[in-house]
């Protein structure tokens, strides 16, 4: 069964269809990639996942339940992350301090969270994964000091701390240079090799041929291909669509 | 039956004097996110220039209109919008709302201590001779208002939709960041719908005056009501800030009326907090939706 | 904290200790003033500044503590108790107003506020059976521990200092508490917040009632200090006042409630010598503060502090082991 799914998900923005009847799933263990060209609607398949936007048609699963239109901090708890292509940091906070606050909500009470001020155990967890992801050194700076290449790596590392059974990566790479594509690449790799779930958003063709296992190719809001990097590549209908016939 | 008729009149009459203050109001928000907590102090300080023109220096009426509206959109559209208004938009709602507020003190407190703290006496604009059409009597002031309200909302409503500057305004109360990559300027408009919020404002001075006397603290209680039309009719439409002012005149009116006067705002609440609680966008008003 | 910190709050808590014996009693009015303001601003600060929730009920909430002692304390209820009980009853209509209201957004959450604090001020101004109506409610007694009456001006200003230290470390802990960090996560970007997990409504809400706690507490306070409240002292003008006296002092930083406080009580009484302007001057200052530092007197804090200490406490270590540095060189 699959572990997320979308089945004939439509999101309509007036007369704009934005996302037309699209159905797919990812597997766990998966790692999928989702592509298109600009405008296909893959960061609006996104956010109708995620809850951010409220969907116009068809329903979206978690490991066989509904969870259409849910708030996002539900599909939080559930074990759903997700990061932007729009880097979406909390700027005026220190590097651990975002880490903790994407992992502060995982477990306990909301009582429990005024009442207990001791956090060693998930200091601990943030500083290890700080460093996995080569960012202890400036843990204790302002998000907003990060260059652009380490802030995409803590947002990256904000979905990792709530330990989710499905990430979703919206564009991971975009705008960053080659080292830290090379750095993400790794540790995409590692985790998923360690059994996460992940469904990447990405314009680097060369990422996700090398990166994904399957691939769903979006274009003007309607999924027009699904299959193997190779099939993919060899689809004379996803060439269309990225350079017109 | 009559009875509830003449006071519909009554309450629309003053309804329309509402809506222009929160259609000045509800366009300011629009373009340039200010909520202005001195709308009310924008109402009196061109009632009391209009006693000055009118009654001090005895101008005749037009002349004295003209200067008024002229005095009130420099003070309060180019003096406001560049002095202040500029120096704090890009920081968020806050500091503009409190500057709103410490604007609103420093009018209603300057003109108590500068001028006069007593009420001063406004001659009607339009007489009040009654008039009697099929066994309902109202005032020629009543319409009088009404229909100065509607030819200048009117005219407003012409304005922004078919000219270009109303275009640019439509532009920028959408989408700011993309109406000025557009090549309009932004700042201009702001400043032209800070001018059209004075000359509303002064407008509604004018017709109000004679009702409510010209005292330094009537802004209080017309910047509220301004709010209370825009909140209850819509923020985000001129026609929900018209059609909110005048539904404020009319509750507030039969409220008056027929239960106490002491309970004429406790209507206008309690149909506040409803629409608020069901319609949140206002009875006329559009949903916006997270971008 | 550090050791100057620790340092400096103690010299804080000398210098409020002893305050009383050195002022004559207007003054002390005044510093007692401050003191009840100084609850109401923390708990503003912590709606407005912290979860981004513009209140203008915080005169209403302040309302509710004031006519409980004033009420219940004649029928022979302890002070505490009553207090209590006003407190609560703010925060219940805390939770009652912020449920619906946060399904609206920002900017209409201030219109619900300012709704139901006109409201409850014709409620307090009409119910004259209850609230002696415009007459208002005369002769309220300070509290009294058996023996020990606070009835004088010095007992009662210790009284409300006692209940301050409790307002502000309470607001401490909550505020460096996990609690404190999500408020931080929903001001600066409410969406991220909510992916990783907050759950918007039930934080804002908490916002919402426990600075209306805080409020009605202060209230309770409020109403022995002057042993007198009618309606007039729970106007909207009131609410604005602490809106004023919160953005003045500095949104969202635990000292800006502390200097909103003291500047909007003790300005308008320094300004008075200059007679009917104080009030136009009082104004002029709001709106040139606003344009000059729009983030608040903090501002000015924040730059003494480190002219002081050589170096900005809590930013990134880099910078301040730079700045002393530089400033012990200069030296």
């Amino acid at each position: 069964m699959p572990l997320l799914e979308i089945r004939s998900l439509s999101k309509h923005f007036f007369r704009l269809r934005a996302v037309n009847e699209v159905s797919f799933g990812v597997e766990p263990g998966e790692l999928l990639g989702l592509i298109g060209p600009n405008g296909s609607g893959k960061t609006t398949v996104f956010n109708c996942m995620t809850g951010i936007l409220p969907v116009t048609g068809g329903r979206v699963y978690f490991k066989g339940e509904d969870i259409t239109d849910s708030n996002p901090d539900g599909l939080y708890h559930r074990g759903i992350a997700r990061t932007f292509q729009l880097i979406q940091l909390f700027p005026q906070m220190t590097v651990l301090d975002n880490m903790l606050m994407a992992g502060q909500e995982r477990k306990g009470t909301m009582l429990g969270r005024l009442l207990s001020l001791d956090e060693t155990e998930e200091t601990e967890r943030a500083l290890k994964l700080l460093e996995y992801l080569d960012l202890s050194e400036v843990k204790d700076g302002l998000a907003a000091n990060l260059s652009y290449g380490e802030q995409k790596i803590l947002d990256f590392g904000m979905a990792l701390m709530s330990d989710p059974e499905v990430i979703l990566l919206d564009e991971p790479m975009a705008g960053v240079n080659p080292t830290v594509i090379k750095r993400l690449i790794g540790y995409i790799r590692d985790l998923n090799k360690q059994g996460n779930t992940f469904v990447v958003i990405e314009h680097n063709m060369q990422v996700v041929m090398s990166l994904c296992q399957r691939i769903v190719v979006l274009s003007q809001g309607e999924k027009i291909a699904e299959g193997t990097p190779d099939e993919i590549q060899n689809n004379p209908l996803v060439m269309e669509a990225y350079f017109g016939s | 039956m009559t009875d509830a008729f003449q006071l519909f009149i009554a309450g629309i009459s003053i309804g329309s004097i509402y809506a222009m203050a929160a259609i000045g109001f509800v366009l300011l928000w629009q373009t340039s996110n200010t909520i202005n907590f001195a709308q009310g102090e924008f109402v009196t300080l061109p009632a009391f220039v209009m006693v000055l023109f009118w009654t001090v220096l005895k101008l005749p009426f037009v002349v004295a209109l003209l200067c008024t509206v002229i005095v009130a959109a420099l003070l309060l559209g180019v003096v406001v919008k560049e002095g202040m208004v500029d120096r704090l938009i890009h920081l968020g709602v806050l500091p503009l709302v409190i500057a709103t507020l410490g604007l609103s003190m420093l009018i209603r407190y300057s003109l108590q201590q500068f001028w006069t703290p007593l009420a001063l006496p406004f001659p009607p604009i339009f007489s009040r001779t009654a008039i009697k059409v099929g066994g309902v009597i109202f005032s020629i002031e009543e319409m009088g208002n009404v229909a100065f309200v509607a030819a200048v909302t009117g005219a407003l409503q012409l304005f922004i939709s078919r000219t270009k500057m109303g275009w640019g305004m439509q532009a920028v109360a959408q989408n700011r960041h993309l109406a000025r990559t557009l090549g309009i300027n932004v700042s201009a408009l702001v400043l032209l719908t800070f001018v059209l919020n004075a000359a509303l404002t002064a407008g509604a001075a004018v017709l109000i005056a004679p009702v409510y006397l010209v005292k330094y603290d009537i802004g209080l209680g017309l910047g509220l009501k301004a709010f209370y039309a825009a909140i209850i009719g819509g923020f985000n439409q001129i026609r929900g800030a018209l059609l909110g002012g005048l539904l404020v005149g009319v509750v507030e009116t039969y409220a008056g009326a027929y239960i106490s006067n002491q309970y004429r705002d406790a209507a206008v609440l309690i149909i506040l907090i409803a629409v608020l609680l069901f319609k949140s966008e206002g009875i006329w008003g559009v949903k916006e939706e997270w971008a | 904290m550090t050791r100057r910190r620790i340092l400096a709050l103690l010299v804080g808590i000398a210098v409020l200790l002893l305050l009383p014996f050195g002022l004559e009693q207007y003054k002390l009015y005044l510093a007692s003033l401050t003191l009840v303001y100084l609850m109401l601003a923390i708990g503003l600060n912590l709606t407005l500044g912290y979860a981004g929730q513009i209140s203008l009920a915080t005169a209403a909430m302040m309302s509710f503590g004031a006519y409980a002692v004033a009420l219940l304390v004649p029928v022979r209820v302890p002070f505490e108790v009553a207090l209590l009980v006003g407190a609560l009853f703010a925060f219940l209509w805390g939770l009652a107003l912020g449920f619906p209201a946060l399904k609206v957004k920002h900017h209409y959450l201030a219109m619900v506020t300012l709704g139901f604090n006109l409201i409850i001020y014709l409620v307090i101004r009409n119910w004259e059976s209850l609230t002696g109506g415009s007459f208002g409610i005369n002769a309220i007694r300070r509290p009294a521990w058996g023996p020990l009456h606070f009835t004088s001006d010095r007992a009662y200003y210790f009284y409300i200092l006692g209940w301050t230290v409790l307002v502000v470390a309470s607001a401490y802990w909550i505020l460096h508490s996990r609690w404190g960090r999500a408020f931080r996560a929903i001001r600066e970007n409410e969406m991220r917040a909510e992916v990783v997990g907050v759950n918007l409504r039930n934080y804002k809400l908490m916002c919402f009632a426990i600075g209306s706690l805080y409020a009605g507490i202060g209230g309770a306070l409020f109403a022995p200090l002057l042993t007198y409240i009618d309606p007039s002292a729970f106007t909207l003008d009131r609410s604005f006042q602490f809106l004023i006296m919160v953005v003045l002092g500095g949104l969202g930083r635990f000292e800006g409630p502390f200097i909103g406080a003291a500047v909007v009580t003790l300005l308008p009484e320094a300004l008075r010598a200059s007679e009917g302007l104080y009030l136009i001057i009082y104004s002029l200052s709001v709106i040139l503060m606003m344009a000059f530092m729009p983030k608040g007197l903090v501002t000015f804090w924040d730059w003494m502090v480190e002219r002081v200490s050589g170096g900005r406490p809590g930013k990134a270590k880099a910078i301040s082991v730079e700045k002393s540095a530089a400033a012990s060189k200069s030296k």
